[in-house]
């Protein structure tokens, strides 16, 4: 499943879309912010385009597909001109790239919509890697963060190895390997609400893993991770904090008085 | 916890057994260990993961192949069967299979059926039926025989006693077997089952086995496993039934070695197990051993259904191997017995609502993250995720027009939880209402309640942020 | 209607696209190396270091020594009976090198179970051949060498022929013509009989023999 290596990537755009998510829009507009901010340094203009919502993955993953196909179809026609779309989250990006082109099988002309979609789709870190080619300069203080990568991240888009590409670009950061890092943090979308018990033991785990590494703070390029196990630290009174990947890259890269 | 007949199991005890298991260290310790154990063998066997992704790639191309021509196939194998004198049976359900096992030991006067390791016999409830006409079933796999000695159930498909400690083994045989004293060496307490069992089958007059993979070609029945239990109940008592579901037919001998090669390293990361026992017949003609009967139960008990679906019929390819099981985050949590079914985990979550309806097993699509760690690691390449969301789609909704209604379709419907989503269509379809939903939000952030279903049972509330980046990217661009 | 033909009926309802024939060279790790063979040496090699990893023995024996050092080995042992088959050759040869308790496996087993599982001490069986990539025995039981002979007594004594191993399973099975005649019973056997299923903590002799003693027949100068 995971495509790391075996996709072609284009040259450098002028101008990309972002579709920031409907976790991210309401609970860390920053990491959007951020994720603008890393693209427009390297020159490439960024639009929003307004109509976006969500990309249906909460109703698709619930068993109701209905739903999610109505939402799926009201973020197809967003991004009408051929620019990349990029995406600050994996398992969003997942669900564009992999699963739209399923959603509309049953309809030709939406198949193809979807299909070119999803060739355009691009999750943030692997646009900054293979399109991009950043070359990012640390200006901050030696630390040691973990990497927590969601499953579709990982499984569908290659996150790990992109964000783990990214991170090795800043000197002053040393990557804390933590125990079971390509298990699963909990969240799931709505398993989290369903099955709490489960849910919180896992996160529980990985909570534990993350504190035991040593690790000053946790990054992950996804925002229902994050709010998973930022909010199971911060229940438990733990002082690890997690940051979303772009706003971690970001700050890093900028001078302080530059950040905002 | 105690294992009982399984059937049905609501929803509402799956999350208690969930809870209870989760809140077992013991248990969880138990599992955890084994399962670590078993994903790091399994990687070890595959070095090169591009050598691993071709032959996942053969392995799904060939179960495929083999399904697109299932009952031709299995006229086949019933054919090069009877020529090599095995009697072959059909059962459509659980209780026929059971029923058509109990007239063999009735015609042969059997008391003692001697069992190796089949699933098919758990999934059928074998043992409850032949208890109830007065035939005892003796379990003779080690981990089998544990959880039978303790009234219980398999844990997990290939290591049925994993979630019991050494110290809990060497108790329950001091106190069940006779005669046997109190150990806690593993070797002694394997001799311990050893000569119980060798004592049963030397005794029984009819072994009991499943199938791994039945051959068309050569009318073969291929038995995969490391004990030689499996051999015993094959070749020591008089009669010998295999027991298997319609699905595990291969249409060559070749095809078997990369099915076999891949289920063993995928299972327990062995190249290879002790035994791979190829039974073509009975006690030929001068032959000085070997049963004189040989019978093969073909059970459909639900497959039929997931054959008549394109999607579904993903979850015959299965190959029973566990690796599913064993990298499920879930499973690792709350080990075998919290399911309530004889498949758990993964493969339980999707074989499960054709053999037992969606009724009594709507929960188990459900009881995943939807991490994708199971169609990882599937030798045969079964997109377990995808048919989990569809079952929880079959499970909460009618048909779809055109496709047959799976047993137990909608049986979950919950008619709040489709206003929900119908809602949350509405909100998410309509831009300008989204907008205004989002300011609402984030301006009543303060009204953020501080309960929140099951998110807030071990995590802070979910709080909007002041602004949403929708605003955020509307006062950048002015 | 019977099970059997509702069952057919349901299955052939269903509108199924066929599918092409499986390539099966796909199956190797190198798709290049299907044609070729590795040499006898590293197939020893190979076969002899897979055993050992499955706990297995290898000995090396020649043709002219082979009964001779069973004999040593039972000795050492302090074995007091094999049971072998109704093969000539062996019982001439096994006679010869003066081993004791010899039996033959020369009845229907029905008659004399129990004394089988409880007095033997090792079982003999010759081999059909071997597999080097998993060092796995190839074991064809028959009317001269029954299945039960590899199975019940608590040491099992393999003779393999060093010419007849083979790379792999299906180069096996290939070369010697399994699909055009299986026989009743056929096994493959890697090792002795375990189990994991106490804690995952490996034990031998589960259910079968706690020992695999393989003879495998070298030229002279191999055995030197």
């Amino acid at each position: 499943m995971a495509e790391a290596g075996s996709r072609q990537y284009p040259a450098k755009p002028a101008r990309v879309y972002l579709f920031g998510t409907c976790l991210i829009d309401l609970f860390r507009p920053d990491a959007g912010l951020d994720a603008v901010r890393l693209i427009e340094r390297e020159g490439v203009e960024v639009a929003y385009p307004a109509d976006q919502t969500c990309c249906g993955q909460p109703a698709h993953s619930s068993g109701f597909p209905e739903q999610a196909r109505a939402v799926a179809l009201a973020q197809l026609r967003l991004f009408p001109e051929p620019w990349p779309v990029i995406v600050p989250s994996g398992s969003c990006a997942g669900m564009m790239r992999h699963h739209y082109p399923k959603i509309f099988a049953d309809d030709p002309a939406l198949l193809r919509e979807a299909e070119a979609l999803a060739e355009r789709v691009f999750e943030l870190t692997e646009f900054l890697c293979h399109v991009l080619r950043v070359r990012l300069s640390d200006r901050g203080t030696p630390t040691r963060v973990a990497l927590h990568t969601s499953c579709a991240a990982r499984r569908e888009m290659g996150t790990h190895l992109h964000a783990r590409e990214l991170l090795e670009q800043l000197a002053g950061v040393e990557l804390a390997v933590h125990a079971h890092e390509a298990e699963c943090c909990g969240f799931g979308g709505t398993f989290s609400l369903r099955h709490p018990a489960i849910s919180s033991a896992m996160a529980a785990d990985k909570v534990e893993a993350l504190l035991a590494s040593g690790a000053e703070c946790f990054v992950s390029a996804d925002c229902g991770c994050m709010l998973n196990l930022d909010h199971t630290l911060e229940r438990r009174g733990d002082r690890l904090c997690g940051e979303h990947l772009a706003s971690f890259l970001w700050r890093r890269t900028t001078a302080h008085e530059e950040q905002r | 916890m105690s294992a009982r007949p399984l059937k049905f199991v609501p929803a509402s005890e799956f999350r208690a057994r969930a809870a209870a298991a989760v809140a077992d260290p013991q248990l969880r310790q138990s599992f955890r260990r084994a399962m670590d154990f078993l994903i790091e063998r399994r990687a070890a066997q595959f070095p090169d993961a591009e050598v691993l992704d071709r032959q996942r790639r053969l392995a799904e191309q060939i179960r495929q192949y083999t399904l697109a021509r299932l009952p031709d196939l299995l006229e086949q194998l019933e054919r090069r069967l009877v020529d090599n004198g095995i009697q072959v049976h059909w059962a459509e359900t659980a209780e026929e299979a059971c029923t058509v096992i109990i007239d063999i030991a009735r015609r042969h006067s059997a008391k003692l059926i001697v069992k190796g390791k089949s699933m098919v016999s758990e999934e059928v409830e074998l043992n409850h039926a032949l208890a109830a006409v007065g035939i005892d079933a003796l379990e003779s796999d080690m981990g089998e025989y544990i959880v039978q000695l303790d009234g219980e159930k398999p844990s997990h498909i290939i290591m049925p006693a994993i979630h019991k400690t050494r110290e809990e083994i060497a108790r329950l045989f001091a106190d069940k077997v006779p005669g046997a004293a109190y150990t806690e060496s593993v070797d002694e307490l394997i001799g311990i089952g050893r000569a119980v069992l060798r004592e049963k089958f030397i005794s029984a007059r009819i072994g009991l086995s499943g199938v791994n993979f039945a051959v068309a070609e050569t009318g073969t029945l291929c038995l995969v496993e490391n004990e030689g239990n499996g051999r015993m109940c094959t070749t020591v008592p008089d009669v010998h039934i295999a027991i298997t579901g319609i699905e595990k037919v291969v249409e060559k001998l070749e095809h078997v070695p990369p099915l076999f090669g891949l289920l063993t390293r995928s299972a327990t990361g062995q190249a290879i197990t002790t035994y791979f026992n190829m039974i073509s017949g009975p006690r030929r003609a001068g032959e000085l051993d070997g049963p004189r009967e040989v019978h093969l139960v073909l059970v459909d008990n639900g497959r039929t259904q997931a054959y008549a679906d394109a999607q579904l019929r993903a979850t015959l390819q299965c190959i029973r191997c566990g690796a599913c099981m064993n990298h499920c985050p879930v499973y690792t949590r709350i080990g075998g017995h919290a399911y309530g079914t004889t498949y758990p985990g993964p493969i339980g979550g999707i074989v499960s609502p054709h053999l037992l309806g969606l009724a009594a097993t709507h929960f188990m699509p459900t009881a995943s993250s939807l991490c994708g760690a199971c169609s990882e690691v599937c030798p045969v390449r079964i997109p377990i995720p995808d048919l989990l969301i569809r079952l929880r789609g079959e499970a909460q909704h009618d048909a779809l027009h055109g496709h047959q209604p799976l047993l137990g379709q909608g049986a979950a419907r919950n008619p709040l939880l489709d206003l929900v989503w119908t809602a949350w269509a509405v909100l998410y379809t309509h831009p300008q209402l989204h907008r205004a939903f989002l300011w609402l939000a984030t301006r009543l952030r303060w009204l953020t309640p501080p309960r929140q279903s099951g998110w807030t049972a071990s995590r802070t509330p979910l709080k909007p942020a002041a602004r949403t980046l929708h605003e955020h990217m509307t006062s950048r661009r002015r | 209607m019977s099970a059997r033909e509702r069952i057919l009926e349901r299955l052939r309802s269903v509108p199924v696209v066929p599918l092409p024939e499986p390539d099966l060279g796909a199956f190797q790790a190198d798709p290049a190396a299907v044609s070729t063979r590795s040499s006898r040496t590293a197939r020893i090699e190979r076969f002899c270091e897979r055993m050992n990893f499955w706990h297995g023995q290898v000995i090396r024996v020649t043709r002219r020594n082979w009964a001779a050092s069973l004999r040593d080995l039972c000795a050492d042992r302090g074995l007091r009976s094999l049971v072998h088959g109704q093969v000539t050759e062996f019982a001439d040869e096994l006679r010869a090198a003066g081993l004791p308790g010899l039996r033959v496996f020369d009845r229907p087993v029905d008659s004399w179970k129990a004394e089988l599982f409880a007095e033997v001490d090792a079982g003999l069986t010759s081999t059909r051949g071997a597999i080097a990539e998993t060092g796995t025995l190839i074991i064809w039981p028959d009317e001269r060498e029954p299945r039960l002979l590899s199975l019940v007594p608590p040491i099992h004594f393999a003779l393999l022929d060093a010419d007849r191993i083979h790379d792999s399973l299906p180069e096996a099975m290939r070369e010697q013509g399994w699909a055009a005649a299986m026989p009743a019973n056929a096994l493959l056997v890697s090792g002795p009989s375990k189990t994991a299923d106490i804690q995952v903590t490996l034990a031998y002799g589960a259910h079968g023999p706690k020992e695999l003693i393989v003879l495998l027949i070298v030229d002279e100068e191999e055995a030197r």
